[in-house]
């Protein structure tokens, strides 16, 4: 039965107001204000500082910014776009939201003019953000994963890290580097429950161990060995090499602890890089190495990628408008002026190729390994077995984040030390099967 | 009436009252240190407590950012708009309910606070849809209206029995010296529920200031009050600390100094209407 | 003694809040009801259809239910607990002499005006941080490990956040009742020779006693819709040991964006608040009308 809930009243109404937002839009004469949602991230904030190189070369064109946190975000422009409601003209949305969204035709397709060079978009990214060969959305941001370490710790061990280290060299790296006494925890991964949290982590991580979420029957794999081989392993470096209260540790908590000297390594986001060696906030930044994601020789490395991009929704009714700001905002010209404002390390990393062509954003020590952490990642193929869905570090089907949210509680509770491995697993796959079996998966 | 009490009495119940009222203050004192360091300092271990880098920067970063002022003035709209329009709604009903009880008067009045069980998550989506088809979203009389109707319960509860404790023959002897109704409610009721009235008033504005989950999912910008505005500077990616203390200073203090301000009215009311 | 018109009066005045109230239940209620029989994801509208009560045995099916009603009553009924003895003892001692007692009062009432996400990330951030947070410094300084405090006692350090919330309501209702009685039943069994807990028994507590059940009354509405503490400080976990009702609702629905279950669920949540009320009016109900 494919009924539409609404009550009858407010049926005659929407029908009206769609009426009223089908009529063509109006020809972009006055001003046209664009409101904008976009998530409260440092590149963000940045560019949201420079809008008056925008608006000077646009005066017919009005900014209105709703910056929330990536959860609130999330959640708004889910629900606008799902009700129809055309409240934002420009969404900040990631590779997540995009396959599910475009697939539905609640994206409008985007198209640029020349001078934009859309070849020019890294390859994974821009197939992360295309479907059906359309591209519904411009990456403003993209990161990978990567380890980052600290030099003096390595070098006091005797030990070097190889430009693509495997996992069994990290957990030998990891017992040469902890000294508890002097609150030195070899490794620093995160801990803290959510589908974006510690399970974007351990996602990645079993796309190195060969192992994926679904089959193609979308039946979840938890119950396979590489799951529990990825969970042990995760689990045997974090109890025996981790920092105390890991349970609750995120993106921020790993940061500060690894800005303040506690941790010898930390696998996380790409984007951490020009944190850790800011010598304003960081104590150990001159100290500080980089790595590819590890792996386990099957060929996925445990690495994620992630854009945050600029999309817009088909209800809006200021397209033009819209696509001429994400033109500028998304463009080889934004980036030179962010150069030039604030240096290279500020520009937002991960959406060119020509970026990590350029010599001047060379000099900045990780971007040549953020650019290979990139390209090694494939949304398409995220695993050596055949899956149904796309997705490196998740799984894009709606269902994913309650899922996913969940899983990662089973998980963050065997690192707080309230279950065993097997005990999460087995919990993971009931929830799993009961929740993609209460959302119609296998009838 | 009042026995000498001893020096040394008095001053252990000083100290002691002194102490938990530190002890239960302190949260927000730290918060407000918090907003005057530099970022790396404000997670220094060992902690800082007076002696670090004061700045202003978090301020003027916040203030940068988002548009403080519009959001306050939003977050005032609403929080004075809901309480009047409650106040205008609950006076008479809870006259009648207190002057001219039925016998169906306290079941109302439990059914009344019933009305708030229903968890928000629950009916957010069809209360969104309606609000989506009646064009209230991100507006401020939509938001108005729903921040009255969840403290209409508690403020008709409030004032029912507040005026319970009015005596009603005072009441009776205006109506027999010919006092319509109208004048009986605005020229005797009144000035004798002023404290009543007022410490409703003020425990509802606090309740609708701080209201988050409505306000945060049914506006956009243009009605989005400092709840919303809070939302803008929580985990983001890097330190964040002071700058979100900042924030939380800049959304908590006016109410905070209204509250300060007003206690004693606040008081006043909540216990004629709780107690004898 | 009312009158005719007086009544006819009354129910005109009566009216309008009545009939708000009426259409702000029974309009959500109603689509909320009608809602709970679908399958409704916002974001698979396709899938669209009318399953009967299949959203209700998948709520109370779900693993976490049973536990999330645990957590439910352990919350209300720990921070009810907390605030309603913590609030006696506190107002039992602003209410004797002592110098500066309007700053006191003031400073102990503050925490109310705080809204309740802020207050939270205050506490996550700057107190129970096993790194950095001012506990685990504290716990230091004594040459003890830091505890985690959201990882090891999710609910516990919950229940501490929103009774340190609440806690300057109850006091000022009981404080307030408190310095309405009258001293000289007090002075009178003092001169008798009664002893101090037994003047607290039988001659304070029965005198408190309104405001103690008016405090529980309000507190529980409140306190049965705890949502957005638990959002920004442990999201449920770890596992579920945090979970409240609410939350489930918020983390299978919204979470999800599935409206049917959010409104199954509510439903659910409704049931039990019910429940839940109609123990405490036989509880304390007739305190109210004394």
């Amino acid at each position: 039965m494919k009924t539409q809930p609404r009550a009858p009243l407010g049926a005659l109404l929407g029908a009206v107001a769609a009426g009223a937002l089908a009529l063509p839009a109006l020809a972009q004469e006055g001003p046209v204000t664009l409101t904008i949602a976009t998530v409260n991230n440092g590149d963000m904030i940045r560019m949201q500082g420079l809008t008056d190189a925008f608006t000077d070369a646009h005066p017919d064109i009005a900014l209105q910014w709703v910056t929330l946190e990536e959860n609130t975000l999330r959640q708004n422009v889910t629900t606008d776009i799902a009700t129809g409601d055309g409240q934002y003209d420009i969404m900040t949305i990631g590779t997540y939201e995009v396959p599910i969204w475009g697939a539905r035709g609640w994206l409008a397709p985007l198209e640029f003019s020349d001078g934009y060079d859309v070849d020019d978009l890294l390859p994974p990214i821009r197939a992360g953000l295309t479907v059906d060969g359309n591209l519904y959305a411009a990456p403003f941001y993209g990161e990978s994963s990567m380890v980052m370490y600290r030099t003096d710790l390595m070098e006091a061990a005797g030990l070097e890290m190889p430009e693509a280290p495997t996992w069994e060299f990290i957990g030998q790296a990891a017992a040469a580097m902890t000294d508890e006494d002097a609150g030195i925890y070899g490794i620093c991964l995160r801990g803290k429950a959510g589908w974006g949290e510690n399970m974007a982590f351990l996602t990645a991580m079993s796309n190195s161990f060969g192992a994926r979420w679904f089959d193609m029957d979308w039946q979840p794999q938890f119950d396979s060995p590489e799951w529990a081989a990825t969970l042990e392993t995760y689990l045997g470096l974090m109890e025996n090499y981790g920092p105390p209260g890991a349970s609750s540790n995120g993106f921020n908590e790993n940061l500060t602890l690894f800005q303040q000297g506690k941790c010898g390594m930390w696998i996380d986001a790409t984007v951490a890089a020009s944190f850790v060696t800011d010598p304003n906030n960081s104590v150990v930044a001159d100290r500080v190495g980089f790595a590819l994601a590890p792996d386990n020789g099957l060929g996925p490395r445990g690495n994620w990628l992630w854009a945050w991009s600029l999309a817009i929704p088909d209800s809006s009714n200021a397209k033009e408008a819209a696509t001429t700001f994400i033109e500028w905002a998304t463009s080889k010209d934004y980036l030179a002026l962010v150069a030039g404002n604030e240096g290279w390390a500020n520009v937002p990393p991960g959406t060119r190729t020509s970026l990590y062509e350029n010599p001047d954003y060379a000099q900045v020590p990780f971007a040549a390994i953020t650019l290979a952490s990139i390209n090694s990642a494939d949304p398409i193929h995220p695993s050596v077995q055949e899956v149904p869905y796309t997705g490196v570090q998740f799984v894009a089907i709606p269902e994913f984040q309650s899922i996913g949210t969940s899983v990662g509680q089973e998980f963050s509770a065997a690192l707080a030390g309230q279950k065993t491995a097997a005990e999460a697993l087995a919990a993971a796959q009931a929830l799993a099967v009961q929740e993609m079996t209460a959302a119609g998966y296998y009838d | 009436m009042a026995r000498a009490v001893s020096l040394r009495r008095k001053s252990i119940n000083t100290a002691a009252a002194w102490t938990v009222a530190l002890l239960l203050f302190f949260p927000i004192l730290w918060t407000l240190l918090t907003s005057f360091k530099p970022e790396a300092q404000a997670v220094a271990s060992p902690p800082r407590f007076l002696d670090f880098d004061w700045t202003l920067k978090n301020y003027r970063d916040v203030e940068a950012q988002r548009a403080y002022f519009r959001y306050f003035w939003n977050s005032v709209i609403i929080a004075l708009g809901s309480t009047g329009l409650g106040l205008a709604v609950g006076i008479p009903a809870a006259w009648s309910m207190a002057f001219v009880p039925g016998r169906r008067t306290r079941d109302l009045l439990m059914w009344m606070l019933s009305t708030k069980m229903m968890p928000a998550v629950g009916v957010l989506v069809p209360i969104y849809l309606i609000f989506r088809d009646l064009g209230l979203l991100d507006s401020r009389i939509g938001l108005i209206i729903v921040v009255m109707l969840m403290n209409l319960p508690i403020i008709i509860w409030m004032l029912y029995t507040y005026f319970k404790e009015i005596p009603g023959e005072i009441l009776e002897a205006a109506r027999m010296d010919g006092a319509t109704l109208g004048k009986e409610i605005l020229y005797v009721l009144t000035p004798m529920a002023m404290p009543g009235i007022a410490s409703t008033l003020l425990l509802n504005i606090i309740l609708a200031w701080n209201e988050a989950f409505w306000t945060i999912n049914l506006t956009v910008a243009g009605a989005a009050p400092l709840t919303k505005f809070i939302t803008g500077f929580s985990s983001p990616q890097g330190l964040f600390y002071a700058k979100l203390s900042a924030a939380s200073t800049m959304a908590i203090a006016p109410i905070l100094i209204l509250g300060w301000f007003s206690q004693k009215q606040l008081v006043r009311g909540l216990t004629f209407g709780a107690v004898k | 003694m009312s009158t005719q018109s007086s009544r006819k009066a009354a129910r005109l005045m009566l009216a309008p809040s009545v009939i708000l109230l009426l259409v702000w239940m029974v309009v959500p209620l109603a689509v909320t009801i009608w809602f709970s029989f679908l399958r409704y994801n916002l974001l698979t509208p396709e899938r669209s259809g009318f399953i009967g009560f299949t959203n209700y045995t998948n709520f109370v099916a779900s693993p976490a239910f049973l536990l999330s009603i645990a957590n439910t009553l352990i919350l209300v009924v720990g921070v009810l607990l907390i605030t309603v003895v913590l609030g006696i003892l506190i107002a039992l001692l602003i209410d004797q002499p002592l110098w500066g007692q309007g700053p006191v009062r003031i400073l102990v009432i503050s925490p109310f005006f705080i809204m309740p996400p802020v207050a939270a990330l205050i506490w996550k951030n700057m107190f129970m941080n096993p790194t950095n947070g001012l506990f685990a410094e504290a716990l230091k300084f004594a040459g003890l490990r830091p505890y985690d405090f959201l990882g090891k006692a999710p609910l516990a350090s919950i229940i501490l956040i929103v009774a340190w919330q609440w806690l300057p309501f109850a006091t000022l209702i009981l404080l307030t009742a408190l310095q309405s009685m009258s001293s000289e039943q007090l002075e009178a069994a003092e001169m008798d020779g009664a002893p101090p807990l037994q003047r607290f028994r039988f001659i304070i507590l029965p005198h408190l006693a309104r405001a103690i059940t008016v405090v529980i009354l309000i507190q529980t509405i409140f306190l049965l819709g705890i949502f957005g503490e638990i959002l920004v400080t442990t999201n449920g976990g770890p596992g579920n040991a945090s979970t409240t009702l609410t939350y489930l609702i918020y983390k299978e629905a919204l979470l999800g964006f599935n409206a049917g279950t959010a409104a199954a669920g509510g439903m659910v949540a409704v049931v039990l608040a019910n429940i839940v009320a109609v123990f405490l009016m036989i509880a304390v109900g007739k305190n109210l009308d004394a």
